[in-house]
């Protein structure tokens, strides 16, 4: 008994041992890394900083040429303009217009290219498809074919046809560009599903769609996630489509903003012109951030197996 | 419940050849265990009755019906796989279900079904867990129900029990057992686990390289192996094989053991071919069979007496392992014996002349 509590009380002095924590040492390499990484930051971020601050300022202000200035008097006024009363040519209408245009032009595409290209990878992917290595190939070679190239060929096919100028046309063209990526990012994702897992599904149903909708649809949260900032970010923010398949009457919000800012008559109205910027580029922003976390986790779901 | 046969089944990739021209038939109600080392077909077999793999020829029947080309959903099997490949989104219930409801079975039949399976599997508080919150043995039940629930005549295990831990398996391999005893399916188990071989199924089919060696009830394969692969398969520690030469003179023939330099008595063995003088044969002696001693007044076909090497024991068991000239001879003893024994003494063993296994050396083959 006295030895045990020898033991118990000895014991606790021997292990309390202190070892002094090694001081960190600011090395050169560290001192470059983080020199480079604000000289990145500062690269996106400056400009950014110029066009928000302009954005508040006051024209007057802005007449002053110091654009780096914080406004002076804060004025909401060029986000109201921006987005109610900018023009374009001869309409006055504001950029919300564009809005609305890019939401019908969003969403078609959205619906169009994931389902396509989720039935598409999963079909590649998953069951014996004839030729399947072949057209994986093509579809590889088709990602890197520029649009430019493609381009007039389906715009004179799209006007046969009766579509061009429609909000459906510029998603179709939308969806079709993004096929091949698109197809490409699924079918490797679904590559990883253990193949004793389609063997159940196989033995229990067997049928094409429903083993899609009710096992594998519902395992691909994360990579929907990625390919839905995918689309959004580059439907969103695309010009070219926009510009050659819209015709007038269904031009996303970056046409509209280019025909404003881009004027050759009257005076540029900065302030106006930075808002309108702003708010077009707000939404895929929005969808980031909300996403932003799902992102990560589906890009880097297949590096480790649970 | 349907008998299965396979006729002529050719399975090739490419340029390579898995299976020739195997022919194999399961009885209903049997439990027949594919036994082989990996590599050796068994899976693709099961692949191909399941219907998850093509034959390159041949033909499968289930009762009357020729399956070879139907969907696997269409030939009324239920599989259970080795990573139990369960839904991960799907509940337990869910898991039940959804073959169920592919069948497009009423919904109160669905209900009994699942009511009943999860009664029978102790999972009726797992129903609304998904898989990921199962532990293995769970996981494991819940892969059994989803067979079970479908209520086919068929039932196909791919090496189920190999994720179990050592515990778990020895209860899984009861309780998969007693399921048949109940339930009285046709069972076609792949395992290379030579104990769940023995102690589940009615009949062993041991195969390798894409050929059956041998196929008959746990007690023929290990009593009576057709050659020597199947000899020294089944079993552990595995059967010693000898390699002798025959000497026959008149009604007495002699195996001679030359590198321990020991005479074995085969005069008493039922030879189905006899054997001819100076020929080959290799003699299996299984580890079990030794006897202490020299065996005196029981006319043992060999005594043995060879330096141990080393000895192992496991609780009931013990294994002593001699050695001479580099050959390697286990032999089971009484544990109780293993702390008198000393390293490098010679130890005398005796092997009955009713336990000989004696195949053909060239052809590997039982004599």
């Amino acid at each position: 008994m006295t030895d045990m509590t020898a033991n118990s009380i000895t014991a606790p002095v021997t292990a309390a041992k202190v070892y002094p924590r090694r001081k960190r040492k600011i090395r050169g390499s560290t001192i470059a890394i983080y020199a480079f990484l604000i000289i990145c930051a500062l690269f996106f971020a400056v400009p950014l900083y110029v066009i928000i601050v302009t954005s508040f300022k006051t024209m007057i202000q802005i007449t002053e040429g110091e654009i780096f200035s914080l406004p002076r008097d804060w004025t909401f006024e060029p986000w109201y303009k921006a987005w109610n009363t900018l023009c374009t040519g001869a309409e006055c209408n504001g950029i919300k217009s564009g809005f609305f245009n890019s939401l019908q032009i969003l969403v078609p595409s959205i619906i169009l290219s994931l389902a396509i290209s989720s039935v598409t990878g999963y079909a590649l992917a998953l069951w014996n498809v004839k030729w399947a290595n072949a057209f994986l190939f093509i579809l590889f070679m088709c990602a890197f074919v520029p649009f430019q190239i493609i381009m007039i060929p389906l715009i004179i096919l799209m006007s046969k046809s009766g579509f061009y100028g429609t909000y459906l046309a510029v998603a179709v063209v939308h969806t079709i560009l993004h096929l091949p990526l698109l197809t490409l990012i699924f079918r490797n994702f679904y590559k990883d599903i253990p193949q004793e897992l389609m063997s159940a599904a196989m033995m229990d149903s067997g049928s094409f769609l429903r083993v899609f909708a009710e096992i594998i649809l519902p395992m691909s949260g994360n990579i929907m996630v990625v390919v839905l900032i995918l689309v959004i970010t580059s439907v969103w923010n695309d010009y070219l489509v926009g510009l050659t398949f819209a015709g007038f009457s269904s031009q996303p919000m970056t046409l509209i903003l280019a025909n404003s800012v881009i004027t050759s008559r009257g005076e540029v109205i900065y302030n106006v012109d930075m808002a309108a910027a702003l708010l077009t580029a707000i939404p895929p922003l929005v969808v980031y951030f909300g996403l932003g976390r799902f992102f990560v986790q589906g890009i880097t779901a297949g590096a480790i197996k649970g | 419940m349907p008998n299965i046969q396979f006729n002529q089944i050719v399975k090739q990739y490419g340029a390579v050849t898995v299976l020739e021209n195997l022919n194999l038939s399961v009885n209903e109600g049997e439990f027949l265990v594919l036994l082989g080392p990996s590599g050796c077909g068994k899976t693709t077999l099961l692949n191909m009755l399941a219907g998850l793999l093509e034959v390159t020829a041949g033909q499968i029947t289930i009762g009357e019906r020729d399956v070879t080309e139907l969907d696997p959903k269409d030939r009324g099997l239920a599989m259970v796989f080795q990573s139990y490949a369960l839904y991960p989104t799907k509940t337990v219930r869910g898991n039940l279900k959804f073959g169920l409801v592919a069948q497009k079975l009423p919904k109160d039949e669905v209900e009994r079904r699942i009511d009943w399976v999860s009664k029978l599997l102790r999972i009726e508080q797992l129903l609304d867990r998904k898989p990921s919150q199962l532990s293995g043995g769970q996981r494991q039940r819940v892969a059994i129900g989803r067979a079970l629930v479908k209520k086919v005549g068929v039932f196909l295990f791919d090496e189920p029990l190999s994720n179990l831990d050592a515990k778990l398996r020895t209860e899984m391999r009861l309780e998969i057992k007693k399921l048949h005893h109940e339930l009285k399916q046709t069972v076609v188990y792949v395992t290379h686990d030579q104990i769940e071989a023995m102690t589940m199924a009615t009949r062993i089919a041991i195969m390798d390289r894409g050929v059956i060696q041998q196929i008959g009830s746990p007690d023929e394969v290990y009593e009576h192996p057709a050659n020597i692969f199947v000899a020294k398969f089944i079993g552990s520690p595995p059967m010693n094989v000898l390699e002798t030469s025959v000497k026959v003179s008149g009604n007495t023939i002699n195996a001679l053991h030359e590198p321990t330099g020991t005479n074995i008595d085969l005069s008493d063995y039922p030879f189905m071919s006899r054997p001819e003088d100076g020929m080959r044969a290799s003699v299996g002696l299984r580890p079990e069979n030794f006897v202490t001693g020299s065996g005196n007044g029981s006319r043992p076909a060999a005594v043995f007496n060879l330096p141990l090497l080393y000895s192992e024991k496991t609780g009931s068991d013990a294994t002593a392992f001699m050695t001479s000239n580099d050959e390697l001879l286990a032999a089971r003893i009484d544990p109780g014996l293993v702390n008198k024994l000393t390293l490098g003494a010679p130890l005398t063993l005796s092997f009955p002349r009713e336990k000989l296994n004696v195949f053909d050396a060239r052809t590997g083959l039982r004599m």
